[in-house]
């Protein structure tokens, strides 16, 4: 879940900072760019580990390929709604796990919007369902981001009071998925 | 790096893209994040810096929130020497990287976590290594706050991995 990932930036120290220790300054400035945010292909930033060299300009082949995809995770169900279960971990929280990727068969109770899975056994079905606050045990079988970025500015002498705001899209979403032995919420699987 | 005009309200090319080369280097468990973490949290206190100022905002709530969620892994307790430990038993059990990773991360006490986290498990494992595995990964790896509470409170005589004779 976690990755150590090396890049090149190029970051401009206000001239306030001078004095201070070099390191420190560009430390500051790396975790206050990218602590907490979204990079385009990586994933969500935590935090700077190192700085392994001040330079111009280098250059690094960019590695695409997904280090997420098949990972186990455990997290905490936010919510359900008729798109799926949705899961948080306490630091990201854009994770879903769809319909066709319970454990099944499930179906979604309108009345308590809650996803329920209708675990069959020889005395008859029993519905366990998936609250809110539920840790659950999950798959990563998927990762995509959307590039949220501004595409232009609105024109700055719009009068009209209805300007249609863009859907809030989250940069980075994990797709999961529970549906093999062992997967879901942790209380299904507990022996004791 | 191309910057928008000033007048733009928007933030510019350069810091939306700047971060354009990058390249994977290493999976870093949970541990040693946690560590990571704890560390540059007493690093920031200790320097006298102000962390209300500064804007630091962001780092701040990302720090508060992933050490929160390790903490309530087994993780918490892991140093770096448990972690050496246990990748130096792992080493007769033949496993990828990634999955030591996991089995690092999680602690498995049951056959069914570790089918998960093992690829294609029945063909490369046969029971006895799982069992085998299993001991493995419950001796040297410290049980997370939650087992801990569990085993404390299990006075009733249920079976738990180690059943006294």
């Amino acid at each position: 879940m976690f990755v150590l990932v090396e890049m090149v930036d190029t970051v401009r120290i206000p001239p306030w900072q001078f004095e201070r220790k070099l390191n420190d300054s560009i430390a500051e400035e790396l975790n206050k760019k990218l602590a907490n945010k979204v990079v385009y292909n990586v994933g969500l930033c935590i935090c700077l580990f190192d700085i392994t060299k001040l330079e111009d300009a280098y250059v690094f082949p960019g590695d695409g390929a997904s280090h997420t995809k098949d990972e186990i995770l455990i997290g905490k169900i936010k919510g359900c709604s008729p798109e799926g279960v949705h899961v948080s971990l306490d630091f990201f929280d854009d994770i879903l796990i769809p319909p066709e990727s319970l454990q099944q068969p499930a179906k979604f109770d309108e009345a308590e919007q809650v996803w329920v899975w209708e675990y069959e056994t020889e005395e008859g079905a029993h519905d366990l369902y998936m609250d809110t606050g539920e840790e659950i045990r999950f798959r990563v079988v998927d990762e995509s981001f959307v590039d949220t970025s501004p595409t232009g500015p609105s024109s700055a002498d719009a009068t009209t009071s209805s300007e249609e705001l863009p859907k809030k899209e989250a940069p980075y979403t994990l797709v999961g998925s529970i549906s093999e032995p062992g997967l879901g919420l942790l209380s299904w699987w507990t022996s004791s | 790096m191309e910057v928008k005009d000033a007048s733009s309200a928007l933030l510019s090319n350069y810091e939306r893209w700047g971060l354009t080369m990058f390249s994977r280097l290493e999976c870093s468990g949970y541990s040693q994040v946690f560590q990571l973490l704890t560390d540059l949290k007493e690093q920031r206190k200790e320097s006298g810096k102000n962390k209300h100022s500064s804007g630091q905002q962001n780092l701040n709530t990302i720090t508060y929130e992933t050490l929160k969620y390790i903490s309530k892994t087994p993780c918490r307790h892991q140093s770096p020497e448990i972690v050496r430990e246990f990748l130096t038993a792992m080493k007769s059990h033949k496993l990828t990287k990634a999955e030591k990773l996991q089995l690092l991360n999680h602690r498995p006490v049951t056959a069914v976590e570790i089918q998960l986290m093992v690829e294609e498990s029945e063909e490369r494992l046969t029971e006895e290594q799982i069992e085998a595995l299993l001991h493995t990964v419950t001796s040297i790896l410290p049980a997370g706050p939650e087992a801990e509470q569990k085993k404390n409170a299990n006075s009733d005589g249920t079976m738990d991995e180690e059943d006294p004779a």
